[in-house]
C-alpha cells in the first residue's frame, strides 16, 4: 500500500498517520566551522518514496551517511523503525553500539562509486553478506542471488567481475547486493552521477521497476529532475542544510512556492 | 641485579666514540654511493652496447647478494691481488659500492620521470647532451632522488653495523669488544641499540617530511 | 676451484642451513607483519601503540645488534636460546617490522569505499578485513614482499656471526682451513644471487597469480566453456 500524498488534513487523529519509519529531529552536523545540516527535522513514512534534491554542498547526501552511520551528527536524534539509530548532544564522544549495529541492519545503501569488491563475481559479490552476515546457506543465497540478477537483468553475468562490467551493470549488481539483504529503507546516493550518459537509463529502469513494485520505503539524492517527478511520492528541497521545501512531485516542480526551489529548477532544467 | 648501571655509564665514552666512526662510515659511504651511483644511471641510460650491459648486470648482482659476503670479499680477496687499504676504507668502499647499486635504480626512475617534453624541449633547441643532462634532466631528477637518498643514508647507518665482522671498530664492534673483555654484554648491546635507534628514529621522521615536501606535483 | 670441489658437501650443507633459516624466519615474518601491521591500523590506542613501538624499534636498530642482543644479552635474563633460535627470532622480527609497514600502507590506501560499502552490508570490522580488505590489498603487498624477502636471504649471512654454520659460515671455515679465498666467495656470491634471482621470480609469479585481471580471465574462460556446453 501506498500512502497517501493528499495533504493530511490538520484535523486527521493522529493515530491514523503511519508512524514515520525514519525521523530526524533536531539533527546538526559540522564540519569545523561549516554547518553541514542545521537543526534538521525530517520524516519518512513507511513504504514512502523520496527524492532529495539541491545544489550540491547543500548536505543531501549527509542525511544519507548519518543513516548509515557512515557519519556521525554532532547533535540531534534519529530514529529508524522505532530504534534509535543515533542520540547526540553537542560535545559528545559517540562510540558504535550493538544497537546502532542492529538498526543499521534494516538500512541498505547505493552508492554513486557503486562500490562493488573488485575481487569478487557478481555472484560472489551478492551472497557475501548473507552468508556471513545474516548467517544464510551458500546455496538458498546463491539462488536468491540469481533471482536478483536476474531482476536487475544482470542473469548472464554472475561470473563476471566488476573490472568486466560497464558501469551501468557494475551499479546494477550494486543494487541488486543491496536487496540481497532485505533492507526495509533503501538508500540511492546519486546512483546515476558516475554514469557515462548512455548508461543511465539502464539503471533508472532498475529504481524505476522497484519503486513500482516494492514497499520498501526508498531515499534518493538525486540530480534526474525528470526520474524524480516521475517515481517519487514526495520531492524536498535541500539548500545550506536546511530542507527548503517539500511536497508532492507536481507541486515542486509544477509550483514551487520558495524563491530558491525556483531559481534552482529553473538552472538545473535549462540544459 | 641483572642491569648494573655503574658500568653502564662508564662504557658510554666508548660507545658514542663507535658511534661517531658509524656516522663517519655512513656519511663517506653514501656521499660515494651517490656519485657512482649517478655514473652508473647515466653510463645505462646512454646505452653503449657492451658497457651498458655490464653496468646493468653488475647493479643486479650487489643487489642480489649480502653486504656481509662483499664485504668478506673486500677484505680477503683483494688483498690476495695487491690491493690493500686498512678496514675502515675498505668499509666505506663495501658499503658504498653496496648501495651506488640501489642509488642507481632511484636515479633511474628519477630520470625516467622526467617527461619525454623535456628531452624534445632540449633536441629542439640543440642544447649540446652534457647541458641537456646538467641543466635540463638532472635538475628535474633530483626531486624525486632526494627523499630516496635520505632513506639510504639512515638504512646505511644500520648496515653499516655489518662492516664489524671485518674488523672495523664503529659502535656494534666496540659494544661487542666491550662485551667480551668484560663479560657483561647486556649493558653494550642495549645502550648500542638505544644510540642507533636515537639516531635513526627523528632521522627517519625527517625524511619522512622532506618527502611530503618533495613529493613529485605532477 | 680445488678447494670448492674438495669441500662442496660442506657448502651443500651451508646452503641447506641457509634455506632452512630463510623459510623459518620468512614465516615468522609473515606472521609478524599480518599482526602488527594490523595491530597499528586498530583504533584502540592500547593495540595500535605497542605495535608501533615495536615496529619503530626493530626498524629503527640494526639487524645485526638485535641478533647479538637476543644471543648475547637475554642469557643474562636466564634466557639461554639455541643460535638458530636467536638467528630465527632476529630476522623474523626484523624484516617482519619492515613488511608490518607494507601491511599497514596497503590497507590504509584501500579505497574508503569498499569499507562504507561494507558497513553498508552489516559486516562487522573482522569481517570486512578478512574477506574483503585483506584479499583486496594482496596484490599490492606482494611486490614490497617481494623485496623484503630478497632482504631478509641476504641478510641470512648475519647468522653465521652468531655461530649458525650457514653458507656464510662454511665459506669462512673453508677459507681458513685452504686459503683459497677468491674461489670459495666467488662460489658463495652466485649462490646467493641464484637464490635471489628464484625468490624474485616466484615473487613475479605470485603477482600474476594473485592479480585482480587474472580471475576476471579466469571467470571468463569459465563463462564462455559454459556457453559451449548449453551450444552442444
Amino acid at each position: 500500500m501506498r500512502p497517501s500524498t493528499e495533504p493530511q488534513p490538520l484535523s486527521a487523529p493522529v493515530d491514523l498517520a503511519p508512524d514515520p519509519i525514519i525521523r530526524f529531529q533536531n539533527v546538526s552536523k559540522n564540519w569545523g566551522s561549516n554547518q553541514v545540516l542545521k537543526s534538521l527535522n525530517f520524516e519518512v513514512a513507511p513504504g514512502e518514496k523520496v527524492s532529495i534534491i539541491g545544489p550540491s554542498g547543500s548536505g543531501k547526501t549527509t542525511i544519507l551517511r548519518i543513516l548509515m552511520t557512515l557519519e556521525t551528527p554532532s547533535e540531534g536524534l534519529v530514529k529508524v523503525d522505532g530504534d534509535t539509530l543515533w542520540d547526540v548532544s553537542p560535545g559528545q564522544k559517540v562510540r558504535e553500539t550493538k544497537q546502532m549495529r542492529e538498526t543499521r541492519r534494516k538500512i541498505g545503501m547505493v552508492f554513486q562509486q557503486f562500490n562493488l569488491f573488485p575481487h569478487m563475481t557478481a555472484m560472489e559479490n551478492i551472497i557475501e553478506a548473507p552468508i556471513h552476515v545474516l548467517g544464510m546457506n551458500k546455496a538458498e543465497a546463491k539462488e536468491r542471488a540469481a533471482e536478483l540478477l536476474n531482476l536487475v537483468g544482470l542473469g548472464k553475468h554472475m561470473n563476471h567481475t566488476p573490472p568486466q562490467m560497464s558501469g551501468g551493470q557494475q551499479q546494477r549488481v550494486a543494487i541488486a547486493r543491496a536487496l540481497a539483504m532485505r533492507p526495509k529503507v533503501l538508500l540511492f546516493d546519486e546512483p546515476t552521477s558516475a554514469l557515462d550518459p548512455e548508461l543511465i537509463g539502464e539503471v533508472l529502469n532498475v529504481i524505476r521497476n522497484l519503486a513500482h513494485t516494492t514497499d520498501m520505503t526508498m531515499l534518493m539524492v538525486t540530480h534526474e529532475m525528470r526520474f524524480a517527478e516521475e517515481i517519487s511520492d514526495r520531492v524536498v528541497m535541500f539548500d545550506n542544510g536546511a530542507a527548503v521545501e517539500s511536497g508532492p512531485p507536481a507541486q515542486i516542480f509544477k509550483d514551487p512556492q520558495q524563491e530558491r526551489t525556483r531559481t534552482f529548477l529553473r538552472a538545473v532544467l535549462q540544459h | 641485579m641483572i642491569w648494573d648501571n655503574n658500568f653502564a655509564v662508564s662504557v658510554i665514552p666508548l660507545l658514542l666514540e663507535g658511534l661517531w666512526v658509524t656516522i663517519k662510515i655512513t656519511l663517506l659511504g653514501t656521499t660515494l654511493a651517490a656519485a657512482l651511483g649517478l655514473f652508473f644511471a647515466i653510463l645505462r641510460r646512454l646505452a653503449i652496447p657492451v658497457l651498458s650491459l655490464v653496468v646493468s648486470f653488475f647493479v643486479v648482482f650487489v643487489r642480489g647478494t649480502p653486504l656481509l659476503v662483499q664485504a668478506y670479499c673486500a677484505f680477503f680477496v683483494l688483498p690476495a691481488y695487491g690491493i690493500s687499504f686498512d678496514a675502515f676504507t675498505t668499509g666505506v668502499v663495501v658499503i658504498g659500492v653496496n648501495y651506488s647499486a640501489y642509488m642507481a635504480e632511484v636515479y633511474r626512475s628519477g630520470i625516467q620521470g622526467v617527461p619525454k617534453g623535456q628531452w624534445e624541449a632540449a633536441t629542439a633547441l640543440s642544447l649540446p647532451s652534457v647541458r641537456t643532462w646538467g641543466r635540463i634532466i638532472l635538475p628535474q631528477a633530483v626531486r624525486t632522488v632526494v627523499p630516496m637518498l635520505g632513506n639510504y643514508l639512515i638504512q646505511m647507518f644500520k648496515d653499516s653495523a655489518v662492516l664489524s665482522a671485518i674488523t672495523v671498530v664503529e659502535l656494534m664492534a666496540t659494544a661487542q669488544a666491550i662485551g667480551s673483555s668484560s663479560f657483561r654484554y647486556l649493558e653494550p648491546l642495549t645502550l648500542a641499540a638505544l644510540l642507533f635507534l636515537a639516531v635513526s628514529y627523528p632521522a627517519s621522521r625527517l625524511v619522512n617530511r622532506l618527502e611530503r615536501r618533495y613529493a613529485p606535483q605532477h | 676451484m680445488s678447494a670448492v670441489i674438495d669441500y662442496a658437501p660442506l657448502l651443500w650443507q651451508g646452503l641447506l642451513t641457509t634455506i632452512l633459516v630463510a623459510v623459518l624466519s620468512g614465516a615468522l615474518c609473515l606472521v609478524v607483519a599480518f599482526a602488527a601491521g594490523l595491530a597499528r591500523l586498530s583504533s584502540h590506542r592500547f593495540i595500535s601503540w605497542p605495535a608501533g613501538v615495536f615496529i619503530e624499534v626493530f626498524r629503527g636498530t640494526s639487524l645485526l645488534v638485535q641478533m647479538f642482543w637476543l644471543f648475547f644479552a637475554l642469557p643474562f635474563f636466564g634466557i639461554q636460546l639455541h643460535p638458530l633460535t636467536a638467528a630465527v627470532l632476529a630476522l623474523g622480527l626484523n624484516e617482519g617490522a619492515y613488511a608490518a609497514e607494507v601491511v599497514r600502507g596497503a590497507i590504509a590506501s584501500r579505497a574508503k569505499g569498499q569499507t562504507e560499502a561494507c558497513i553498508a552490508l552489516g559486516m562487522e570490522p573482522a569481517l570486512r578485513l578478512r574477506r574483503i580488505i585483506i584479499p583486496q590489498s594482496i596484490p599490492a603487498m606482494l611486490p614490497p614482499f617481494g623485496n623484503v624477502m630478497v632482504d631478509l636471504l641476504k641478510n641470512t649471512s648475519l647468522v653465521s656471526l652468531v655461530t649458525v654454520a650457514d653458507l656464510t659460515f662454511r665459506a669462512q671455515m673453508i677459507r681458513s682451513s685452504t686459503g683459497q679465498t677468491t674461489a670459495i666467495f666467488l662460489t658463495i656470491l652466485v649462490l646467493y644471487f641464484v637464490l635471489s634471482y628464484l625468490l624474485t621470480l616466484l615473487t613475479s609469479w605470485l603477482e600474476r597469480r594473485f592479480a585482480l585481471d587474472r580471475r576476471a580471465l579466469a571467470a571468463q574462460r569459465k563463462d564462455s566453456k559454459m556457453m559451449k556446453v548449453g551450444a552442444a
